[in-house]
C-alpha cells in the first residue's frame, strides 16, 4: 500500500486548508506522495483523489503533465544533465556521454542496482554557471567530465547521503502557518465583498 | 575579485546602484535578522501608514516594468482588475525556466524576505485577499529558503493576521510546481495552481486581471518585479525613476552566459547599458573567451530572435531591441563565439520548445516536433535543400507573415521589428521557430553547406500550406 501515512495525511490536510479550493493542493500533495514512496503509484493517486475530492483519473490527468512525477520506480538518485543552449555551448553533451559511459546506461535509464537514474534535462536556470546538472534537484555548477566521474563515485560510496536526500524529497524545510497567525483560506464564492481593511483608510 | 560572493554563485556586484541585490554581499542575506538590520520591512511599514490607493499610485508613478518577459508596468496591471469585484488574488511567478535566465532563483535564495515584503505590499495596494507564491519545482533550495523566510515572517507578524499590528491581514502561501516550462505563462500558471494540467487559457477577451484564479480577478507578477517594491516604498517613486531612462526606469537583472570570459548575473541600470558594455565591459563579461570572435547572441532568453555583432551598440532597452527585430524577455543573453556550430546551437533551443509544448495548439504540438526532427536531420548531415524550405513552411504555419529578425550588413538585410503574428495561444510555438528562423536568416551559408541538393516538391502539392 502506498497511501499517505498518518503523519503525511495530517500534513496533507494542513496544505489543503491553505487553498480556497482543495484541488489546488494537488501538486504539493503529489510531491508529498512521491517523497514517501519514491514515485507515484495508482493507490497513492486514489488516496489523493479522496483527500481533495476529485476522481483518481483527474489526479493522473494532472500528475502526468508534469515531468518531475515518476510513475515507475527510479533510482535513489536522479541525475539531470542540462542540454539547453548555454550548457550545450559549454560542453554538456560530453558530460552526458561521460555519465552514460560511467553508469553503463543511456539517458532515461536506471542502473541495475537501482541507485542512479540518468536523465537529459532542459534549462535549469543556472545558465551563467554552465554546464550544470542536478542530483535530486540539488545543483552542481561548472561541471567537468572529471566532476561527473567523482560525483558518481561519491554517490556510489554513500558520501553524499547527508547533503542529498533520496529522490522524492524536495525542500527539506516546509512552510507552517501558525494557527493564531494565519488568516485562513475562504472559498471564492464566500468572499465577494472587498476585504474589511480595503476601506480607503491607512491600515496603520 | 571584489564584488563576487561564494554564496551567490554567478553574481557580480560591480560599482553600480543596486536595488534588488543590495544585500547579496551578506552570507546570511536570507535571514530575518539580516533583513531587519538592513532596512527590511520598512517599506511595508511606510506603505501601511498610507491608504492603499496612495501606495498603488506610488508604484504606478515608479513605472516598474514587469520582469517576467512582457515588460508590462506592474502598477498599471494592478489597475486592470474590474471595479468592485472580489476576491482578488496575487499569484507570484517564480517558475523561472526561460533558457538563459538566471535571476529569480537568485533573488528567492538570497533575499526571500524582500520578495515576501513585495508580495504583502502588492496585496495591500491592490486589495488582494490572498497570495500564492509559485516556485519552480526543480528549485529545491529556493523552496527551502522561501519556506524558512515565510515561517519567520509569520512568527514576527510581517505576514498573516493584523500585519505590524495594523488592520491589514493577508496570507502568503508557498506553492511549488513539478516540471513544466509552459507554466511560466501566466494563464498556464493559474491552471497549474488550480491543480490542473498547466495549459494556457485562450485570451483575449479575458485576461487574468479580470478572470483568473478560480475565475476571479488575479494579478500575476514576476519575482524580480515584486522584489523592487520594498525599495520603492522606502525611497519613493522619484528616487526610482531617477535611475535608468524615462521609458525604462530603475535597474534590472541580466544574466549573460555562453562564450564570454566572465559569465554572470548583473544588476544593471535600466535602458542605458548596451550589449557591447555587457559582453565586453570590464565591469561585466570582459569579452569573448580566448580572445575569440563574437558570432551571434540571443538578447532576451531562448524565445528571442538572435542578434549579431551589428547590434552590439543597441542599449538593453525594450522598445529599441523590439525595433531592431528582437526582445529583451526575461533578461538573458546567450553568447556564441566563432567556433559555434549555428544549426546545432539552434537545435538545442528548438528541441527545448518542442519538448515543452503542452500540446493544446496543433501548430505548436505538431510544428515544434517537425522543426526539431527536420533540423536534427540537417545537423546530422542527412538533410536536403528541401528540408530548409520545409523548415520555413512549418514555421510560417506557426507564425504567418514576416517573422522578426535583425539587420545584417554582411548579408544586406534590413530588420523586421518584433513581434510576430501567431496561430497559437501562447509563445511556446513561435519560440520553437525563432532559433530556426534566426539561424537560417543570419547564417544561411552554414545550412547550405550542410545539405545536399534535391528538387523541392512544394508541400502545396499535397494540400498543405497556403
Amino acid at each position: 500500500m502506498s497511501r499517505l501515512n498518518d503523519a503525511n495525511v495530517a500534513f496533507a490536510k494542513e496544505i489543503i486548508a491553505r487553498y480556497p479550493r482543495p484541488k489546488s493542493a494537488l501538486i504539493p500533495l503529489l510531491h508529498l506522495s512521491q517523497e514517501q514512496n519514491g514515485y507515484i503509484t495508482n493507490d497513492a493517486m486514489a488516496h489523493l483523489a479522496e483527500l481533495v475530492g476529485v476522481t483518481s483519473a483527474e489526479v493522473y490527468g494532472t500528475a502526468s503533465f508534469y515531468e518531475m512525477f515518476k510513475f515507475e520506480p527510479v533510482g535513489k538518485y536522479v541525475i539531470n544533465i542540462c542540454g539547453t543552449l548555454s550548457c550545450a555551448l559549454m560542453g554538456s553533451e560530453e558530460l552526458l556521454h561521460r555519465a552514460e559511459h560511467k553508469l553503463g546506461v543511456k539517458a532515461g535509464g536506471t542502473t541495475p542496482d537501482g541507485l542512479i537514474t540518468l536523465e537529459h534535462a532542459e534549462c535549469q536556470a543556472a545558465c551563467t554557471e554552465a554546464p550544470c546538472l542536478q542530483v535530486n534537484y540539488r545543483y552542481r555548477f561548472r561541471v567537468t567530465p572529471a566532476d561527473v566521474d567523482s560525483l558518481i563515485d561519491d554517490l556510489r560510496a554513500g558520501k553524499l547521503s547527508d547533503e542529498i536526500p533520496a529522490h522524492g524529497t524536495l525542500a527539506k524545510v516546509r512552510q507552517h502557518i501558525p494557527a493564531d497567525r494565519g488568516v485562513g483560506a475562504v472559498a471564492p464564492e464566500a468572499a465577494t465583498t472587498a476585504p474589511a481593511w480595503f476601506d480607503g483608510k491607512a491600515a496603520l | 575579485m571584489t564584488g563576487t560572493y561564494a554564496h551567490a554563485a554567478g553574481f557580480y556586484a560591480g560599482d553600480r546602484p543596486r536595488i534588488v541585490t543590495s544585500r547579496f554581499e551578506h552570507a546570511d542575506s536570507y535571514s530575518l535578522e539580516r533583513y531587519l538590520a538592513t532596512g527590511g520591512y520598512q517599506g511595508l511599514r511606510k506603505a501601511l501608514a498610507r491608504p492603499a490607493s496612495e501606495v498603488h499610485d506610488e508604484v504606478k508613478k515608479a513605472t516598474v516594468l514587469g520582469r517576467g518577459g512582457a515588460g508590462f508596468p506592474a502598477g498599471t496591471k494592478w489597475g486592470l482588475t474590474p471595479e468592485g469585484v472580489f476576491p482578488r488574488y496575487l499569484v507570484v511567478n517564480g517558475d523561472e525556466s526561460e533558457p538563459g535566465t538566471y535571476k529569480d532563483r537568485l533573488l528567492m535564495e538570497r533575499d526571500p524576505h524582500q520578495l515576501i515584503e513585495g508580495c504583502v505590499i502588492a496585496c495591500y495596494a491592490a486589495g488582494l485577499s490572498q497570495c500564492f507564491l509559485y516556485i519552480r519545482g526543480e528549485m529545491a533550495h529556493a523552496q527551502e529558503r522561501v519556506a524558512a523566510a515565510l515561517n519567520e515572517a509569520y512568527e514576527a507578524g510581517y505576514v498573516g493576521k493584523n500585519i505590524l499590528g495594523s488592520t491589514f491581514s493577508v496570507d502568503v502561501v508557498l506553492h511549488w510546481g513539478a516540471g513544466a516550462y509552459v507554466v511560466g505563462e501566466e494563464t498556464a500558471l493559474i491552471e497549474s495552481l488550480e491543480g490542473n494540467r498547466g495549459m494556457p487559457r485562450l485570451k483575449p477577451p479575458f485576461f487574468p486581471a479580470a478572470i483568473g484564479l478560480y475565475g476571479k480577478p488575479t494579478i500575476v507578477n514576476n519575482v524580480e518585479t515584486l522584489s523592487n517594491l520594498p525599495w520603492i516604498l522606502m525611497n519613493g517613486a522619484e528616487a526610482y525613476t531617477a535611475i535608468g531612462t524615462a521609458t525604462s526606469p530603475g535597474t534590472r537583472m541580466v544574466a549573460v552566459s555562453g562564450h564570454v570570459r566572465r559569465p554572470g548575473v548583473y544588476e544593471i541600470i535600466n535602458g542605458t547599458t548596451t550589449f557591447r558594455d555587457l559582453i565586453y565591459g570590464d565591469d561585466f563579461c570582459q569579452g569573448i573567451r580566448n580572445g575569440n570572435e563574437l558570432k551571434a547572441f540571443v538578447p532576451g532568453g531562448g524565445s528571442a530572435p538572435w542578434f549579431t555583432p551589428d547590434q552590439l551598440d543597441i542599449p538593453f532597452e525594450g522598445p529599441q531591441a523590439g525595433a531592431a527585430g528582437s526582445m529583451l524577455g526575461s533578461g538573458a543573453i546567450m553568447v556564441m563565439d566563432h567556433t559555434t556550430d549555428i544549426p546545432a546551437a539552434a537545435l538545442t533551443l528548438t528541441r527545448f520548445y518542442a519538448h515543452e509544448s503542452c500540446g493544446k495548439c496543433t501548430p505548436c504540438r505538431e510544428g515544434g516536433t517537425w522543426l526539431e526532427r527536420i533540423l536534427r536531420r540537417v545537423v546530422d548531415g542527412k538533410g536536403t535543400d528541401a528540408d530548409l524550405q520545409q523548415l520555413i513552411e512549418v514555421g510560417t504555419s506557426i507564425c504567418p507573415g514576416d517573422f522578426p529578425h535583425a539587420s545584417s550588413t554582411r548579408l544586406g538585410l534590413t530588420a523586421v521589428p518584433f513581434p510576430y503574428k501567431m496561430t497559437t495561444i501562447c509563445f511556446v510555438g513561435p519560440s520553437a521557430y525563432t532559433p530556426v528562423h534566426s539561424a537560417l536568416t543570419l547564417f544561411p551559408e552554414e545550412f547550405e553547406a550542410r545539405v545536399t541538393k534535391r528538387t523541392h516538391i512544394p508541400v502545396t502539392a499535397v494540400g498543405v500550406g497556403e
